[in-house]
């Protein structure tokens, strides 16, 4: 319920909305105007977002600081948004990342840049709106909507391949995602039948779903999983996300690495999992395998790219096959994991394209072999970089090694693994040494060794290159050496979509 | 005797012809250079005629003999159908003088043609039926050709007329086995003496052929040949009115003659349509795909959005009927807009029509490409667009019906089009432009892309008070 008797959520989701009829009155030549509105009202969105760690109260496990409204009554579809231990993290993850790649692409866009950061700020509302929707048929239209910001930022903004790859990413999410829309029909009819009248609410559904036979129980979460599993990407379905983000431009990338692709996972949990127990039970082995599939093949292809940039995407391939291990090792170790992975996966692989788009700005290639001793070179930005590749790697002490170690004690305590858990955990951890291969392997090849002549002149960075990773960094560390706080935002909310698991005896701690 | 309740139940269309024959006169009387005179005076008719609708709502009236009705979905339906003519008009006003086709004939005969999308939508007998869609498309059928120095014009033009002669030729043989299997052309007594069983196969088959004769006015597969053609060398504003008014009128039809007249012998032609609306889907969103000409390729994304209304219209429940209301008015919206933006580009010889002229658009008319871009996102189905709504709606039907696979097909073939639908948004903001455009943009075709896209919008932000009164028709399956 909302305790605050204020429409936080609300705000905080239509907030960057504010920004555009001021940005379309700015005359055009007006650019620093324009970007330091855009700026201004990420940056205020994101400060707002931060009175929701005031009020969020981490021993509930329902949705709070419920905003509620009738919006098309005829089909029971409300204006129902709400936050809980799940989306708490994701929600800040966005407003944060957000002035970040705005702040990024300070210098990089000229052509059009009002409708950039227009562009931007929509793109945000709908991020937003995803993370925080709790009826599912809002969800629906918040998840659809993000494709058309990403695809004009990708199709406009982007390198020579643009048009292929927005096309590409816009067609294949929406196959996914019109799937899920019959699958949302069903359970609105199936909530008609069982209720009297239809609904979409959440809340109501899961009651509604929990009751429906195994068989049918499947088939609607296969076609949610369809959606989801091609935003993750879960592999076989990743062939979109080497294009997208090797065409996106650096803003672009971060966004979806950063953002998007936890849009996918997010809605595992939130929807898969709680309104189809028995089905999930079932089908996790199978995911869990694909899961281990994508982190060995991402890592793998990883070590083979050249373009640093889609070295990146492939690594993303790899981590967020992590976090599905997590998630559908159904323990609560796996699934906080999992979703702390998710903020941590946001953080340095936002960083990671933050880097790569650094030194693309100065030299206008990403090619691993035209770079060299750039430590020497830039060593402000060498040390950043490290701290962010040793992040991505999993390094104890920082972020991403709590999110990995929490992910494999899931897997490894796993009853819904079949046969063993331990196996999935063994598999899943030789993705951790690949990574160390390709991650090490890819500094020691930039930042090592002989500075190349035609790179003497490369600066170091500027303020607002720095300022653009520093919140990053100062992240990375505090989840890796305090992460308690952050599971205990999302302990009790774990817990509600475990215990609906049927006949599942968890791990205990 | 033709009593006042008589007259009053087809208030419009006494109104919108009256004045059109005004219109006739006047024209006479007004000089040539002066014929847009006619275009703000036939849009006063409209207003009129819209006006008498609104007066009407929430009535119910028999005329006639029962020969037509006024009730919630003859108000929606001739609304929508007004409301088309009107953006039509108001498009047409700056697009045939820049053609040099500027006749005051031009708006009689839309508001002519109008009167038989009225008469369509109110028909309560089979006659009635007849009748509409004759004085429908006969004016349809000289303005198709009405750019005439242009062969594609007068080839349209031609082609419509026969083919329409021949598609109207099926609907009395369909009319008259109907009334020999029945005794009746009533629909109302249709639907009781349906179910008897009386004649049965007789029956069907005059059933089938209206679905041809029907169906040809629709653009379903396979009646759709003459749909590219068509609406390709006809005036833009023409072919945006056929697509949306020519609809509005057959699925008022169809929607009244199968869903209420027929409602006994539903398991006998649901499969029928189903298979057509599929089929109609299928085809026209892949043979789109191929298309390198805009107005051809909207041809074809009319096809396919006629399969999607096709959904509705098989699934034989009241949410198909509203479905279908509410997409027949997002529909309005979006593809006057469409047309509507091309027509904005106009030029003596005619506008621009393949994807490469359309090049660039963004960079010197930014607010078209945005419309545009709103448009065709309204066309695929993508929130928050009434095109969402309105699919979203014409899904459920379905899917309620027990016709799964048929909103399977529809799903499948949206993401298809999206394809060419984003190939188009693509081009006007993602390419550099390789010709020269107009400059300058009249008022009138930007107060009507506001229109259009507002509506647009508004539909898929607020679709509430609209559904409402679409599911106001509801009253005449139920309550009959």
């Amino acid at each position: 319920m909302n305790q605050l008797g204020f429409p936080l959520l609300t705000l905080i989701t239509f907030l960057p909305l504010v920004g555009i009829p001021i940005l379309l009155l700015l005359p055009r030549d007006r650019e620093e105007a324009s970007k330091w509105v855009a700026f201004g009202i990420s940056v205020l969105t994101f400060i707002v977002s931060l009175r929701l760690l005031l009020s969020f109260a981490p021993g509930e496990a329902g949705p709070q600081l419920v905003d509620r409204a009738a919006w098309v009554p005829q089909w029971g579809i409300n204006y129902f948004l709400g936050v809980d231990g799940i989306s708490l993290w994701l929600v800040l993850l966005t407003t944060l990342l957000s002035p970040i790649a705005i702040l990024s692409s300070w210098n990089a866009i000229h052509d059009r840049l009002k409708e950039y950061l227009i562009f931007m700020l929509l793109l945000e509302t709908g991020m937003v709106g995803v993370f925080v929707s709790l009826d599912v048929f809002l969800f629906y239209v918040f998840w659809e909507f993000t494709l058309v910001p990403m695809y004009f930022l990708i199709g406009i903004w982007g390198g020579p391949r643009r048009v292929y790859a927005a096309v590409k990413f816009f067609l294949y999410t929406m196959a996914g995602s019109i799937l899920m829309l019959l699958a949302i029909i069903s359970l609105w009819l199936a909530a008609q039948a069982q209720l009297g009248r239809g609904t979409f609410d959440l809340i109501e559904l899961i009651q509604v779903a929990n009751g429906l036979p195994l068989q049918i129980q499947m088939w609607l979460f296969i076609a949610f999983a369809a959606a989801f599993a091609i935003k993750v990407p879960l592999w076989p379905l990743h062939s979109w996300l080497p294009d997208a983000h090797v065409e996106a431009p650096t803003a672009g990338s971060v966004i979806l690495a950063g953002v998007l692709l936890k849009m996918g996972t997010y809605g595992f949990v939130r929807f898969n999992l709680p309104l189809f127990p028995a089905a999930s039970v079932q089908a996790a082995p199978t995911i869990a395998i694909l899961a281990i599939i994508g982190i060995i093949y991402g890592a793998i292809v990883s070590f083979a790219q050249t373009d640093v940039k889609k070295l990146v995407a492939y690594s993303s391939v790899s981590h967020l096959g992590f976090v599905m291990l997590g998630i559908f090792s159904l323990t609560p170790q796996g699934i906080q994991g999992g979703l702390l992975q998710m903020i941590n996966h946001g953080l340095s692989t936002g960083a990671l394209f933050l880097i790569v788009g650094m030194i693309y700005e100065r030299k206008h290639t990403r090619e691993l072999d035209a770079f060299g001793g750039l430590m020497k070179l830039m060593p402000v930005y060498g040390a950043l970089s490290l701290i962010v590749v040793l992040s991505s790697m999993g390094l104890p002490g920082l972020n991403g090694f709590v999110g990995e170690f929490t992910i494999l004690l899931g897997a490894f305590g796993s009853k819904a693994l079949v046969p063993q858990g331990w196996i999935y955990a063994a598999f899943a951890a030789s993705g951790i040494i690949l990574a160390a291969v390709y991650m090490l392997w890819m500094f020691q090849r930039v930042y090592l060794g002989e500075v190349k002549p035609e790179n003497r002149d490369m600066q170091d960075l500027s303020w607002r290159e720095e300022w653009v990773l520093i919140p990053i960094v100062i992240l990375i560390f505090v989840i890796g050496l305090f992460p308690a706080p952050f599971f205990a935002v999302m302990s009790n909310s774990v817990a509600a979509i475990l215990a609906r698991l049927p006949a599942l005896a968890m791990v205990v701690r | 005797m033709i009593s006042t309740n008589d007259l009053l139940s087809i208030l419009p269309v006494l109104i919108l012809s009256g004045w059109g024959m005004v219109l006739i006169l006047v024209d006479l009387v007004v000089p040539k250079e002066r014929s847009a005179l006619i275009g703000w005076l036939s849009m006063a008719g409209i207003a009129g005629a819209l006006a008498a609708e609104a007066a009407l709502w929430g009535l119910d009236l028999s005329g006639f003999g029962g020969m037509v009705r006024q009730d919630g979905m003859s108000a929606f339906i001739g609304s929508v159908g007004l409301l088309a003519t009107l953006l039509t008009v108001w498009v047409s006003l700056n697009y045939i003088r820049d053609r040099g086709i500027e006749r005051g004939e031009y708006y009689a005969l839309l508001l002519f043609s109008t009167c038989g999308i009225l008469l369509m939508a109110q028909a309560a007998n089979l006659i009635v039926v007849f009748l509409g869609l004759e004085l429908l498309s006969i004016p349809l059928y000289i303005l198709a050709g009405f750019a005439r120095p242009q062969v594609e014009s007068e080839e349209a033009a031609i082609k419509y007329f026969l083919l329409g002669a021949f598609a109207t030729g099926f609907l009395v043989y369909g009319i008259a086995l109907v009334y020999g299997a029945t005794g009746t052309t009533d629909i109302a007594r249709l639907a009781e003496v349906a179910q008897t069983g009386r004649n049965a196969t007789l029956l069907l088959v005059g059933a089938g052929l209206l679905i041809v004769g029907l169906g040809f006015k629709v653009a379903a597969v396979p009646f759709h040949m003459w749909t590219p053609d068509v609406y390709e060398g006809s005036p833009t504003p023409i072919t945006g009115f056929m697509s949306v008014g020519a609809k509005a009128a057959g699925f008022a039809a169809l929607l009244r003659v199968f869903l209420l007249g027929l409602h006994a012998v539903q398991a006998d032609w649901i499969p029928v349509v189903a298979i057509l609306s599929a089929l109609t889907m299928i085809l026209g969103n892949v043979v789109a795909l191929s298309q390198t000409n805009l107005k051809r390729m909207l041809a074809y994304s009319s096809i396919a959005h006629a399969g999607y209304m096709l959904m509705g219209v098989a699934s034989g429940n009241p949410s198909g009927l509203a479905a279908v209301m509410f997409y027949l008015l997002a529909y309005t919206f979006t593809n006057i807009g469409a047309f509507a933006v091309l027509a904005a580009l106009a030029r003596r010889e005619g506008e621009d029509q393949t994807f490469t002229q359309y090049a660039g658009l963004g960079r010197k008319h930014p607010w078209l490409a945005v419309a545009m871009a709103l448009f065709m996102l309204s066309l695929t189905g993508i929130p928050p667009t009434g095109g969402f709504f309105g699919k979203y709606y014409l899904f459920l039907a379905a899917v309620e019906g027990g016709l799964g696979w048929l909103a399977i097909v529809g799903v499948l073939t949206s993401v298809i089009s999206a394809f060419f639908y984003l190939r188009v948004i693509v081009d006007m903001t993602m390419r550099e432009p390789e010709r020269e455009t107009p400059n300058r943009i009249y008022p009138a075709s930007v107060t009507t892309l506001a229109v259009t896209a507002l509506g647009t919008l508004v539909l898929g932000l607020w679709p509430g008070p609209w559904l409402q009164l679409a599911q106001a028709g509801l009253k005449m399956l139920t309550g009959n």
